[in-house]
């Protein structure tokens, strides 16, 4: 890193052709690329090394395939493990979209009275702490295994959302609500120019944990449900790969589950960024 | 003590039109028992620029939040001659909602009332116009500084046109050139638009410099202890501060307020 360091005096151009703008890229570039490639170059490496430690100890692929493999076996088993992958995106798009709806409207009726809040927040309190997976085979007895899977992925992304919005719905900055008074601003429009926008920001924290939440709801409700034999989400490829011994392709399952998550945590992230960016401090970078 | 305030202010060279509002006998005490106003007579009269200055928790805040009806009064009244007016109020905080930009921001009063966005526009720039940030009316709140956030503040209240201006220590946070700048821009508006200021700070020198009237308060209970007129037309500038009327009026409102505050340490 050192030689192509920009701040090395050595490189530094001599003054007088020093023009602004390319300076700024000269000092921008090096330290994108290196945020960029640095993680990317050891993740690559960590995969190298294991890679190689498989290969030189001869570990056979029933106990630890290598990376190699895990890639042939995801493209050679891809026509089943698509579906499944379509199947567990699908239930946790679902969910989530449920629980962001149902968590909007409880959140903006917990906003109309303080009494409201304190009688209801206990249920949902109940359906945060109760471990989602000592839930999944009473909800299979109740419901057929896809509905189960949706209510699980559903209940565990409810909360978050819920708890965050409520709070952000509540942090309106009170002069503003006074200025509304002071207009005699009927209270849906206070809602609607105040509360909701100041509350986008806590929203959008929590779909971030809400959508890596309801993943994990649906992948262990349907390893509750595949045991059963029902199902064909991702889960139910692992503990049906795993009663084979096709540790490989619970190798490929996993990799899709994490690279699922990696896609809904950048998806929001993102969106966080485009609604924010402009006006909330945690979308910029300080001193910019 | 400089001129006792009478239940019935006698006319003096303060009396500068008709009476808009009258707090009479005007008391509130908060639930957990704070007297935060005891018995607290005020008229503003039109045309005026009336400062309340007094230490902190004498109620100043309480009086002005009560003549936008923010609180109500726990006895006394509070008359309006006529119907109320539109009422700006702008507080120490610029309070300027983050998401939307300086020209929504400024757009929000008269969308409560139900004027839209293209209709509006004329009004919003004229609005920017006075307080000199026409250039900036695309740019969010966070991109401005301390100032002009403040003066984003000024046109939003003002954008109305209304005939009442509250404003609650709305510089004390900036510093003092900025201050300086806008406390002219400020009586520079005042009476190009007409508008009756009631302005509240803890600065004797800010509020004989804008004031017409000074109304001086005491706490614990809060009460107003003292009031003086300031004896210059409200076209001031810079030179005004060397005037012997500021240096004569700035002494006595220092004593008034130093007497108000004397009082306390006493309790
Ligand atoms: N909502 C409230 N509840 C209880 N006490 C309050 C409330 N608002 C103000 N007070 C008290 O009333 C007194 C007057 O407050 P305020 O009008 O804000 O004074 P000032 O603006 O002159 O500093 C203070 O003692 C303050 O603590
Ligand atoms: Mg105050």
């Amino acid at each position: 890193m050192s030689a192509l360091d920009p701040a090395d005096p050595a490189i530094e151009p001599p003054a007088g052709f020093a023009v602004q703008p390319s300076r700024g890229m000269r000092r921008l570039w090096p330290q994108k690329v290196v945020e960029i490639l640095l993680p990317a170059l050891i993740f690559i490496l960590a995969l190298v090394a294991w890679e190689v430690v498989v290969r030189l100890r001869g570990i056979p692929p029933y106990i630890l395939p290598a990376p190699s493999l895990i890639g042939a076996t995801l493209v050679k088993d891809w026509p089943i493990l698509s579906g499944s992958l379509i199947v567990t995106l699908w239930t946790t798009v679902e969910a989530l979209l449920i629980a962001v709806a149902g968590s909007l409207g409880l959140a903006l009726v917990f906003a109309q009275s303080k009494w409201i809040e304190r009688s209801f927040f206990p249920f949902a309190v109940v359906m945060q702490v109760t471990p989602v997976v000592a839930i999944a085979p009473l909800l299979l007895i109740y419901l057929d295994s896809r509905t189960a899977v949706l209510v699980c992925a559903f209940l565990v992304a409810f909360f978050p959302i819920l708890s965050n919005t409520a709070l952000g719905l509540a942090s309106a900055d009170h002069n503003l609500i006074e200025l509304m008074e002071l207009y005699r601003a009927p209270k849906w429009r206070q809602i609607l120019l105040l509360r909701l926008p100041a509350a986008l920001p806590f929203f959008l924290g929590g779909l971030r944990i809400g959508g890596g939440l309801a993943l994990i709801g649906a992948i262990v409700a349907e390893i509750a449900a595949g045991s059963a034999g029902q199902g064909s989400g991702l889960a139910f490829r692992i503990v049906e790969a795993g009663f084979r011994l096709n540790i490989p392709r619970m190798f490929a399952a996993l990799t899709l589950i994490s690279l699922t998550g990696i896609l809904i945590y950048v998806a929001f992230a993102m969106l966080s960024y485009a609604l924010l960016y402009r006006w909330h401090d945690s979308a910029r970078s300080r001193g910019v | 003590m400089t001129t006792v305030l009478e239940r019935s202010p006698t006319g003096d060279a303060s009396d500068v039109g008709r009476r808009l509002v009258s707090l009479r006998s005007v008391s509130k005490t908060f639930p957990n028992g704070t007297v935060a106003l005891s018995r607290l007579d005020l008229d503003v009269r039109a045309g005026e620029f009336l400062s309340l200055i007094g230490p902190s928790g004498c109620g100043k805040s309480t009086a002005l939040r009560m003549l936008a009806g923010l609180t109500e009064p726990s006895s006394g009244e509070i008359a309006w001659h006529g119907t109320r007016p539109e009422i700006g109020f702008v507080f120490q905080e610029p309070t300027l909602m983050p998401w939307a930009s300086v020209f929504n921001n400024v757009w929000l009063p008269l969308r409560l009332r139900g004027v839209g966005k293209v209709e509006a526009r004329t009004r919003i720039d004229e609005a920017l116009a006075m307080v000199g940030l026409s250039a900036f009316a695309k740019s969010y709140p966070r991109e401005l500084s301390g100032g002009m956030k403040m003066r984003v503040s000024i046109a939003r209240a003002l954008v109305l046109r209304p005939p009442l201006l509250l404003m609650d220590e709305p510089f004390a946070a900036l510093d003092e050139i900025t201050r300086f700048k806008l406390n002219n821009d400020l009586i520079r508006l005042a009476a190009e638009l007409g508008t009756t200021v009631v302005f509240v700070t803890h600065s004797v020198y800010e509020s004989v410099y804008l004031s017409t009237r000074i109304v001086v308060m005491a706490a614990r209970p809060g009460r107003a202890v003292a009031e003086i007129g300031v004896d210059a037309p409200l076209e001031r500038t810079e030179d005004f501060r060397s005037t012997p009327v500021y240096t004569e009026t700035c002494r006595r409102a220092s004593r008034a307020l130093h007497e108000a505050m004397t009082d306390e340490d006493q309790l």
